[in-house]
């Protein structure tokens, strides 16, 4: 099962074998066109094209693979705990650690010895809705 | 060598002049053309399959994650003996059949017996997997467990449909199931990280219903009421409010329905009004953590409660209010939102305009705080 999981999340070699191949054909035809300048202008001019659009597709398809992976990664979002003491109004928001819940009394506080108190757990979301104009 | 000599021989196919260029140019438009009016619908249908196949690839590797998040959950907190794994992969593949609807006569009872049952089930193969675990771990898990299920069960639907449609060619197949993936990735997406927030035991946005119950409750002794709620008489602007949610902080949902039955018969039918709050599902252009107010039983699931509400206020012609908590399907099971969580004040706020304006000095009302209650205590 591991190693499904793993298979699904690296760039398949059968795209890798295409992308490296095609790869260095485009490099033996920028080296061709080296060759062939001057003496052979015209196809001089059409290899360098062939292969600046060879690698520049084969590096397109290499970048698009692994962003796919990328975008595979479900990142957890971090999730923030906020302690509060009621009586000397005293708020800290930390990372949330397992076991937390809200309402759960903690220690007592440094300054009045009243028991803490988690008041809120929740995640921020960074990037904001957008509205589309309506 | 050779191929520089190949390379040498190749300009001679194109000719010296522009005009042979443009004719092969014209030619390749041609062909072009007539592979596309002859094949253009096999060719978009691959280009849907490559897609269908990307999202496949991504739904696999989110069910294997979960999976795998799902058992060393259960080895950190239940210390099992001996390997879950093949227990946790029994559970995945657990079903569910609903009762026969030709007749629709008592239905709805028969359907509770059968979710009652599969609770039962199910938490005891979680007490089976993770036997160190306490009440609160084991609903956790029995949450965490019922999200990688979803997982498995969306990936084994989408896979179905994918391999349906390869193997008919049928475009139609492919498209159908091509125009509802976003949707369906952002439910995955939504289920994984409800998994993630159920192994820890993180509030999640299903849980505005239960925070605002318990935030009213706080500091008020509470009791049992059937099934897995409770509920505390709370004293709001003169009134006496039996503020009622599912019992935290393991992942519970409880059964509201039966909690308000049990209250309102406990009172004799006198309750002025009941107030439902819940998350609600926003349309696209709302607003997270926006607050509306309405009337009817705010409550989700497969309707047992909903039913058994609506059958109880109804018998003594009680008032059934409403306040939900707007939020998509996303925010729903994954953890909570600041938005969500900054909102709280603001339900309190508008059941309390509720209160004033819908009872009277003296009334006894019911509060509902309907969801999830995991992460959250009373």
């Amino acid at each position: 099962m591991s190693q499904n999981s793993s298979s699904a999340t690296k760039i398949s070699t059968y795209l890798m074998m295409i992308v490296l191949i095609v790869l260095a054909l485009a490099i033996i035809a920028l080296v061709s066109a080296a060759y062939m300048y001057p003496s052979n202008l015209e196809f001089a001019l059409f290899l360098l094209a062939t292969g600046v659009i060879a690698m520049g597709l084969s590096v397109y398809v290499l970048l698009q693979s692994r962003k796919r992976m990328a975008s595979m990664k479900i990142e957890a979002p971090k999730v923030m705990t906020t302690v509060e003491c009621r009586k000397c109004n005293i708020k800290n928001v930390r990372e949330f650690q397992r076991g937390d819940y809200v309402f759960k009394d903690l220690e007592p506080c440094q300054k009045c010895n009243d028991n803490m108190i988690i008041t809120a757990i929740y995640k921020e979301v960074k990037e904001k809705e957008k509205t589309y104009g309506v | 060598m050779m191929l520089l000599t190949a390379m040498n021989v190749l300009p001679n196919f194109f000719g010296g002049g522009g005009d042979s260029i443009s004719s092969i140019l014209s030619m390749l438009f041609y062909v072009v053309f007539i592979v596309f009016l002859f094949y253009g619908q096999r060719i978009q249908m691959y280009v849907m399959i490559r897609e269908v196949e990307g999202s496949l690839y991504k739904l696999k590797y989110i069910k294997e994650e979960g999976r795998k998040i799902t058992i060393q959950t259960i080895k950190d907190i239940g210390k099992p003996q001996t390997d879950p794994s093949a227990r946790v992969d029994r559970y995945l593949e657990y079903f569910t059949i609903s009762p026969q609807s030709m007749d629709p006569a008592g239905i709805v009872y028969k359907l509770d017996h059968i979710l009652d049952v599969r609770d039962t089930r199910l938490k005891d193969e979680v007490k089976i997997m993770a036997p160190e675990s306490s009440e609160v771990q084991i609903n956790n898990l029995e949450n965490t467990l019922e999200a990688a299920m979803a997982l498995n069960f969306i990936y084994k639907v989408v896979r179905h449909y994918y391999i349906q449609g390869k193997k008919t060619l049928s475009l139609y197949v492919i498209m159908q199931l091509q125009m509802i993936l976003p949707l369906v990735m952002k439910e995955a997406e939504a289920y994984a990280s409800a998994l993630k927030a159920f192994a820890d035991g993180q509030p999640i946005g299903d849980g505005a219903g239960p925070w605002v119950a318990a935030k009213l409750m706080h500091g008020y002794e509470t009791r049992k009421v059937p099934k897995d709620c409770v509920v505390a008489s709370v004293p709001i602007e003169g009134r006496t409010a039996f503020i009622i949610k599912a019992e935290g902080p393991g992942g519970n949902v409880g059964k509201p329905g039966e909690a308000v039955k049990a209250v309102i018969d406990e009172n004799k039918g006198k309750i002025a009004s009941v107030i439902m709050i819940d998350a609600g599902l926003k349309l696209e252009g709302e607003m997270v953590g926006e607050v509306a107010e309405g009337i009817g039983a705010a409550i989700g699931g497969p309707g047992v409660d909903q039913f058994k509400i609506e059958e109880s206020v109804v018998k003594y012609k009680i008032p059934l209010n409403a306040v939900i908590i707007k939020e998509d399907i996303g925010d729903a099971v994954s953890p909570l939102r600041k938005e969500i969580a900054d909102s709280v004040d603001k339900v309190i706020e508008r059941v309390k305009n509720v209160i004033l304006e819908r009872t009277k000095e003296g009334d006894k009302i019911i509060i509902v705080g309907v969801g999830n209650t995991i992460g959250i205590g009373q």
